[in-house]
Parts: structure tokens; sequence; C-alpha cells
């Protein structure tokens, strides 16, 4: 029994040796994805410091919040702020134009007096304060009684600018017009109530943020595109094999090869088992290779090297169970096909909504409830939690082991619904 | 007396959504070292009773046994007796032929020396022996033949189903393949063929079974038939006679 087992190995690696599309669709493919996808995300996790996005700024106020506005945008590295098109100041209308062309995708209208009106307004408020507590009696009626409307910074988006950049900008822009708010307050309190040139209020925030982090011998962890996309983009390229396996079958059913085998006496479970172990092999060194990407190329194109100190033969645990489930699916998808046409697309097709469900590109807890709720049913998402548990959040075999078994059961489901259904398929 | 080395008792089989029963209450006898050639129209049954015989599909009800063992209870032995050689060409295109039967081979259990002496002398035998390392894609249409042939008999079997295994050949390799068969017969091998070439079966078959409508209408040797049926000169007429002339399309 063993023999057959090594020759239906031998048979399947020959099979794959001698299809040179298919082992370009296994090896060369995952590569580019990964180097393509990380490359492209890495921005997100790193400060967009290279990469600065055109945005307009329409100025008209021309005083010290439009001056803020400019400087803290200038400052933050991530924009370059355009004030004019060929060489022309911009209007509101130019610049609403550019944007909803997509020329642009974001433009910035600052109201006519907004820094005079504000500080109106927070004079009124200051005084106000101030006179309740009988320290002057000199409010100006004049300023007092003046009516000043409240105003809006417009913000014009790129219909197709992502919903994640446009709330983080809107966000950025809030922070920045908060603080002005506050800062003048304090300056107008100051000038009401303080006697020198001593400040009286410290404008520095009181409470300020600390991210703590996992670490290892007094080293933070700190996770970086690799560390995420790396392990993310080897689930999808490991259940890409689901493609070429249930060709495979489908190609023995319609040669007449399964027949032959069916025929033969061997049970089904060795011919099984063959695949698996080819298929499971390759999947490890699909593994193998993007992780030997991530350490040694990554550094050379400008990307942070993957680090898996001490990690990889964790890794390489999940990599076998994860591999398992994609060969149990695609197994099952070859059984169930009766045609190419239906397994090819259907597998690629399916490999790529598990990758969404199990939170490959957005993460699951940004999912609408329905949504991570079937997230926990896709394997590719307990791959992925296992790979994390490992590479971000310094988990050992006992972290990772509800999810491997989860990948194993779905490993034994798969196959033994694939036997089942080609015996009952033979017995109508 | 030859001993009796396939028994069909009362043997039906309907496929699901089918009108009709494609084997309707079987009765069958095939006896060792036989020739036997299972001929019927198209739709008549000769292929689904073959795949029922090799185990591909199951029969509605029935039972049958080969060289004594119940199909049922001894599936994994019977295989082990029998080779099948299916109508398509049931190998790996972009193997080479050695590949094709040393994987072929060892699943019948050969292994070693003795897999790869058995698939030499095959490849010789059938004149593929210096196309042995090329791709089974490569091939013409006979040498493929000759190939699926090799890869259903290399563990010398006891039974051997063949399913119109020279369909589509020329002439000379035609020749070469029954010449074949005709030896492995000689050396105790029970032959189960099905052909629609009635002049090749009438001279190949040592027995012949002619098939309607899933039940067999008449069995005896060639000479028989022809004997016993009223004007008939050739197994052809024989045929005409018991299964009409009205044509036999089927879905």
């Amino acid at each position: 029994m063993l023999y057959k087992f090594f020759m239906s190995v031998y048979k399947e690696t020959l099979l794959l040796k001698r299809d040179f599309g298919g082992l370009v669709i296994l090896f060369v493919m995952p590569l580019i994805l990964i180097i393509t996808i990380t490359l492209i995300q890495d921005g997100t996790y790193k400060s967009m410091s290279d990469v600065k996005i055109p945005i307009l700024l329409v100025d008209n106020d021309n005083d010290t919040i439009s001056k803020t506005v400019r400087q803290n945008l200038n400052e933050s590295g991530s924009f370059e702020v355009l004030t004019q098109l060929n060489g022309k100041d911009i209007t509101e209308e130019v610049a609403q134009e550019a944007v909803f062309k997509g020329k642009y995708q974001l433009a910035i209208i600052i109201p006519e007096k907004l820094s005079s009106d504000l500080q109106l307004k927070v004079n009124q408020n200051v005084d106000r304060i101030v006179s309740s507590f009988g320290l002057t009696d000199s409010i100006s009626s004049e300023v007092e009684n003046q009516k000043i409307e409240p105003k809006e910074i417009k913000l014009y988006f790129d219909p197709a600018t992502q919903l994640s950049f446009k709330n983080g900008v809107k966000n950025a822009i809030d922070r920045m017009i908060s603080q002005i708010e506050t800062s003048s307050i304090y300056t107008t309190f100051q000038e009401q109530l303080g006697e020198g040139d001593e400040p009286v209020f410290e404008q520095e925030s009181f409470i300020s943020f600390k991210e703590i982090v996992p670490t290892i011998d007094n080293k933070e962890i700190l996770p970086n595109s690799v560390q995420h996309n790396v392990p993310a983009w080897t689930l999808f390229a490991i259940f890409f094999i689901v493609v070429p396996l249930s060709i495979n079958i489908v190609k023995e059913k319609s040669q007449g090869t399964l027949v032959r085998l069916i025929t033969n006496p061997v049970p089904y479970a060795v011919v099984i088992a063959g695949k698996t172990a080819t298929y499971l092999v390759i999947c490890m060194i699909q593994f193998y290779l993007m992780v030997t990407v991530g350490i040694y190329l990554f550094p050379h194109i400008g990307l942070p090297a993957l680090d898996v100190s001490g990690k990889l033969f964790l890794m390489s645990i999940v990599a076998i169970f994860a591999g398992l489930a994609a060969v149990g699916f695609g197994i099952l998808l070859g059984t169930l096909a009766k045609t190419q046409e239906q397994s090819a697309p259907f597998g690629a097709t399916s490999v790529v909504i598990l990758a969404a469900m199990g939170g490959v590109w957005i993460p699951v807890f940004a999912m609408p409830k329905v949504m991570q709720f079937i997230a926990h049913i896709s394997p590719m998402n307990w791959g992925l939690n296992a790979f994390y548990d490992v590479l971000l959040r310094n988990g050992g075999v006992l972290e990772i082991l509800p999810e491997i078994s989860l990948l194993l059961l779905f490993f034994i489901i798969t196959v033994t619904i694939a036997i089942v259904y080609d015996k009952k398929k033979r017995a109508v | 007396m030859k001993k009796p080395i396939i028994h069909i008792e009362q043997l039906f089989k309907k496929y699901k959504d089918a009108d009709d029963f494609s084997i309707n209450n079987l009765n069958l006898v095939i006896e060792e070292k036989e020739i036997f050639g299972l001929l019927g129209p198209n739709g008549a049954g000769k292929t689904t009773l073959l795949s029922i015989l090799c185990g591909l599909i199951k029969p509605t009800s029935g039972k049958f046994s080969i060289n004594e063992l119940s199909y049922q209870k001894n599936a994994t032995e019977i295989k082990k007796l029998m080779g099948v050689v299916p109508q398509e060409y049931a190998l790996y295109p972009t193997l080479t032929a050695r590949e094709n039967l040393l994987y072929f081979g060892s699943m019948y259990g050969l292994t070693g020396k003795e897999l790869k002496s058995k698939v030499e002398q095959s490849l010789d035998h059938l004149g593929l022996l210096k196309f042995a390392d090329k791709k089974v894609e490569t091939f013409s249409g006979g040498m493929k033949r000759r190939v699926n042939l090799i890869a259903g008999i290399l563990h010398n079997p006891l039974i051997l189903f063949l399913d119109e295994p020279t369909v589509g050949v020329d002439v000379q390799s035609k020749n070469v393949i029954i010449d074949y068969l005709k030896e492995l017969n000689s050396k105790g091998t029970t032959i189960i063929y099905t052909s629609h070439h009635l002049v090749e079966a009438q001279d190949f078959c040592t027995q012949i079974a002619i098939i309607d409508r899933g039940k067999i209408f008449a069995q005896g040797t060639p000479k028989q038939l022809i004997a016993e049926t009223e004007k008939a000169s050739n197994l052809e007429d024989v045929f005409i006679s018991l299964t009409g002339k009205e044509l036999r399309d089927v879905i």
C-alpha cells in the first residue's frame, strides 16, 4: 500500500512538473502578488512621507487659521498643498470641478473671515465669562451684540475616494480646527487675565496617548506591513492550490484515468492521499518561498524585513494545517465539478470570497455583524488568526491549537464529503 | 468441462430519472478462458453491464459473482483478478508511455523489477518500446490504444474487460491488438469484449451474446448463432435479425 502511495505522489509530481502554466500559477504568481500588495500597503503602516497626495486649498480667509491649516498640512508630510492651478488662484468652482472629475482627491475651502470671526466669537464668550465673575466692566457692547454666524470649512472629495481615506482626512482636519479654537480661547483668556508676558495657561495637551505593544526580551514588537501581509497573502496563495488541484481531478474524470483507478485494487483513499501529500508539499514550498522573499528580498526593495526569529517552526505548523484545509477544499471541488469550466472559475472566485470573508483585505472587526459571524467560519480566517497569534501576538502552540484543529477538521470534512459523494454518484 | 467464471443472476439497473431499465432481469453465465463478445446496438446496455461487472456503478438489484466471489463482499479481491481497458484512452497525456504503465502497474500491486520488466516486455510485444519515453499526447490513436491495452493487462488478469478496444485504429494496430489478446487468452485469460465491429467479433470471439434493451436475446458460438438464424450468412445478419433495422439513437 505504501508503494502505491509513493507511486501516486510520484505521478502527481510528474504531472505538475510537466504543466508549466500550472507551476507559474503555483509559485511565480503568489510571489508577484505578495511583493505587489506589500509594496502598495506599506504606506498604510508607515508615515506617507515618500508619497505626497496633492490637494487643493482655497484660502478665502488669508489669516491665522488658514495659515495654520496650510502649515499643519504641509508639516504632516502626507500632502502637497496647492493653492494655484496654471498660475491662477484656485476658486471654489475650479476646485470642485477638478475634484469631482477625479483630478485631485481632495479640496479644502476655507471661508472668508474665518480667523477674525472666530476671534470675535471667542472674545464674546470670554468677555461674558470674565464679566460674570466681576473681573471687568469694560465689555464693549458693540462686540457683545455683534451676531456671528457659524462658519463651515468645506471639503470636496473625489467620489472614487475610499471611505477610510475620507474619514482619516476629516478627523485630522477636525482635530486641527479644535486645536486652533482651543488655542484661541486660551490666548484670549490670557489677554483678559494676564498682567504680563508670563503665560497663565499651559497650552500643551494634558492627556496624551501611549500605545503599549507586546514585547519580547524588553524589545517592542511593532507590527509593520510585512508582518501583516506575508501571512495573509501566503494563505491566499496556499488556498489558490484549489484551482490546479480541482482541475487535476476533473481532468482525471474526463480523461478516463479515474475509471481505471476505480477499477484498480487500490482504495480511493490512497489516490486522495497521494494528491494530498503532493499538493501539501507544494503549499509548504510556496510558504517557504514567501517567507524567504519576506526575509531577504523585501529589505532590498525598501520594505521592512519579515521577522520570523524563533517563530518559523510554529509558522510552518500553521502552514501545514492551512495547506491541508486548502487541499481538502480542492479535492471536494474537483469531485463535485464536472468540467474544468466549472472548477477553475468557481475555485478562483471562492478563494477570493474566502479571503475577503477571512479578513485578508478588511479586518474582521471592521466588518458588519453578520459578516463578522461568517468570517469565523472561513478557514482562511482561522489560518490568518493562527499566523497573527504566532507573528504578532507572540503566541505558542496552545494559542494556535484551536485554529489548527479547525483547519484539520475542515480537511477531514471536505475529503469525507468528496469520498461519500463519489461513491453515491456511482450508485445512481 | 469449462468452469463458469462470471455468474449473473436477475440483474437490474435503472439510472436515476430514466424511464426504462438499462439492464432488465439479465441472467448470464460466462465460462473461463472464453473470448466473450457482448454485442448490441447503441443503448442496448453493453457498457452498463460492463461497468457493473467492473465495479464502476452499482446495480439496482440482482447479484453477480466473479470466479465464485460475490462482488458485494469481495470487491478488492475481484479487482485484483480483473483488468479493464476502457473505451477512452484512460492515460495521462503528459506522462510518457513508460511512466503511465509504471504507475498503473503499481496500482495493481506490481513493484520493483517485476513491474519494470512487465512494462518493458509489453511495450516490446506491442511495438512501442522505442516510444516508451515519449509523452502519450504525441502518440497516434493506434499507439494510444496499445498503451491503453497494456495498462489493463500488466498484472496478467484472470478476466479482462475490453470496451471497444479497436475503435478508431488502423488495420495494423488492430491486428497487433487482436493477436495480442488471442495470445493472452491462450495463456488463460478470459476476455469479455464489446464492439460494433461484427466481422472482427465473428473472427475473434469464441462465444457471443446479443444484448438489446438490457436483455440477452441470444448466446452461443458465432457459428451456432449463424446456423440458428434463418437466412443468416454472417454475424451481421444475426444481429439485424435479432435487433431490427431501426435506428437506435440514444441520448
